[in-house]
């Protein structure tokens, strides 16, 4: 394996806060190991700003694992980099050239407002969440599980809607921003069981009231969320949000 | 009478439930997609009656066939009412595309420095909006060409030959090619919306959906080669 043998230059967005604007600075990235991660590949360009006492490059992370969804990047014109299927952190270095320039900006959706540089507000998907993204449960001792039979299908499709992160990659791949990949993802996670199906009403109604309150975009069926998105997230739950919020609409019983 | 007052104010409720401005579904994105598959199909419904009466004129009898049919369509009663839900129909996809596009352009204050759009969706799944623009430009063209001397017989009670006047446009080059390039919008438009409508509908399944979505494709190669073919044909004088 080769160690710090790679020179690259980058140019990252800064800016300083979502009231300010923004521009372009260019860094350059010096002994880097085709080994790094993208993100270590950024903490070795900070220490270095750091010891010269410059001002860092603020970026969100959290696990570096794939699977908090903290880590936003757009490299190079897309989500998570060049590689399909995984978050920023499990980008490597040896995905790209030695002397490449890399563009990384920030998740660009009025909707996640910049908090610094490349650390973007994601609390409108918290928003989404609080307004139907659960189910209503009785606490106490937990039944057993074979009490409720579920299909192993539903089962299957289910975890695999539930393997969202809600990183919004899906936002920022799309052209019109539009965040109906997450929140049919989290639709389907709960409406496909059992459990959730009792609230499936109330819960795409709300959930999609408050996407459209936050000014996500309208989805023109790109499918460009569904190749970006690290978890291969299907356009399928997309079109089940569709028909059951049409379902929704005009039978729910309430005035 | 008792059942009346109760069937009003059912209909205003279900009203609501449609239109109303803050809660209703078409205000709603969902609703607003629904709608633009919903017209989209409709329309791709009057290309099928379009493609297969101007198919007519491959009979090369002179237009006699072709004749009949378009004084079918210009005089059948039914066939009027139609084409006011055609119009409606295409007034509100062009409205609810307007509409979407405004919507679309606001969730996105600062634009990307760089796009690799290329790395993840079609160029024609993204251009839908230019497409049915060119659209647009290539139907004014195309209804003067057609439309309007047609209406103008109906009338004033005269004999239309519409094949004559389809021969009198397809003579000139310009006209040709103002129509390839309208077909070929046709196309990709076709190839993306196709398909796209139906996901817009909710109609997503694991068996019929490539059906649909190779459906979506043959049927947008055959209808407008069908339609590139007319111009072209009578161009070079194949159908006389």
């Amino acid at each position: 394996m080769s160690h710090g043998n790679m020179n690259l230059t980058l140019k990252v967005w800064k800016q300083k806060n979502k009231d300010t604007k923004g521009r372009f600075e260019t860094y350059d990235a010096k002994g880097i190991s085709p080994d790094m991660s993208f993100l270590e590949m950024f903490d070795v360009v900070n220490e270095q700003l750091i010891s010269s006492g410059k001002e860092p490059i603020a970026f969100d992370h959290d696990c570096r694992e794939g699977i908090c969804g903290m880590c936003s990047m757009y490299i190079n014109g897309r989500p998570h980099g060049p590689k399909d299927g995984i978050t920023t952190c499990q980008l490597h270095m040896r995905s790209f050239k030695n002397g490449d320039t890399i563009v990384v900006e920030p998740w660009r959706s009025a909707a996640f407002p910049v908090i610094k540089d490349l650390a973007v507000d994601r609390s409108s998907f918290d928003r989404i969440m609080s307004a139907g993204g659960f189910v209503s449960v009785n606490t106490g001792n937990a039944k057993d599980a074979n009490n409720i039979l579920i299909p192993k299908d539903d089962a299957d499709t289910a975890f695999d809607a539930a393997a969202c992160i809600g990183c919004g990659a899906c936002v920022a791949a799309c052209k019109n921003s539009s965040a109906m990949l997450f929140v049919s993802a989290k639709v389907s996670q709960l409406s496909l069981l059992p459990q959730g199906k009792i609230e499936k009403q109330d819960r795409v109604l709300n959930m999609v009231k408050q996407m459209d309150e936050e000014g996500f975009g309208n989805c023109t069926n790109t499918g460009a969320c569904e190749a970006e998105c690290p978890k291969s997230i299907s356009l399928e739950n997309i079109a089940r949000m569709n028909r059951e919020y049409l379902g929704a609409s005009f039978t729910q019983n309430k005035a | 009478m008792f059942c009346l007052i109760p069937l009003t104010h059912n209909f205003k409720y279900l009203f609501y439930t449609i239109m109303s401005k803050k809660t209703g579904f078409l205000s709603s994105s969902i609703g607003k997609k629904f709608l633009m598959g919903l017209t989209g199909l409709f329309l791709v419904s009057f290309l099928v009656i379009h493609v297969t009466l101007n198919s007519f004129i491959f009979f090369n009898d002179g237009g006699v066939s072709y004749n009949a049919g378009a004084d079918f369509m210009a005089h059948n009663p039914v066939i009027r009412i139609l084409e006011i839900g055609l119009f409606a129909g295409l007034l509100l996809h062009i409205f609810q595309a307007l509409l979407l596009t405004m919507e679309n352009r606001k969730a996105r204050p600062t634009p990307y420095e760089v796009v690799n759009g290329g790395a993840n969706s079609s160029w024609y799944s993204r251009s839908m909006g230019i497409l049915g623009s060119l659209l647009l430009l290539f139907l004014v063209v195309h209804l003067s060409n057609f439309w309007v001397p047609t209406k103008i017989a109906v009338f004033n009670h005269t004999e239309h030959n519409t094949f004559a006047g389809m021969k009198e446009v397809f003579a000139q080059w310009y006209f040709v090619v103002i129509y390839l390039v309208g077909v070929i919008s046709l196309l990709y438009h076709l190839l993306h919306g196709f398909q796209s409508a139906f996901q817009s509908l909710g109609l997503n399944h694991k068996k019929y959906t490539p059906l649909i979505k190779k459906t979506g494709i043959w049927f947008s190669i055959i209808v407008c080669a069908l339609f590139a073919a007319m111009p072209i044909t009578m161009f070079l004088g194949i159908i006389k």
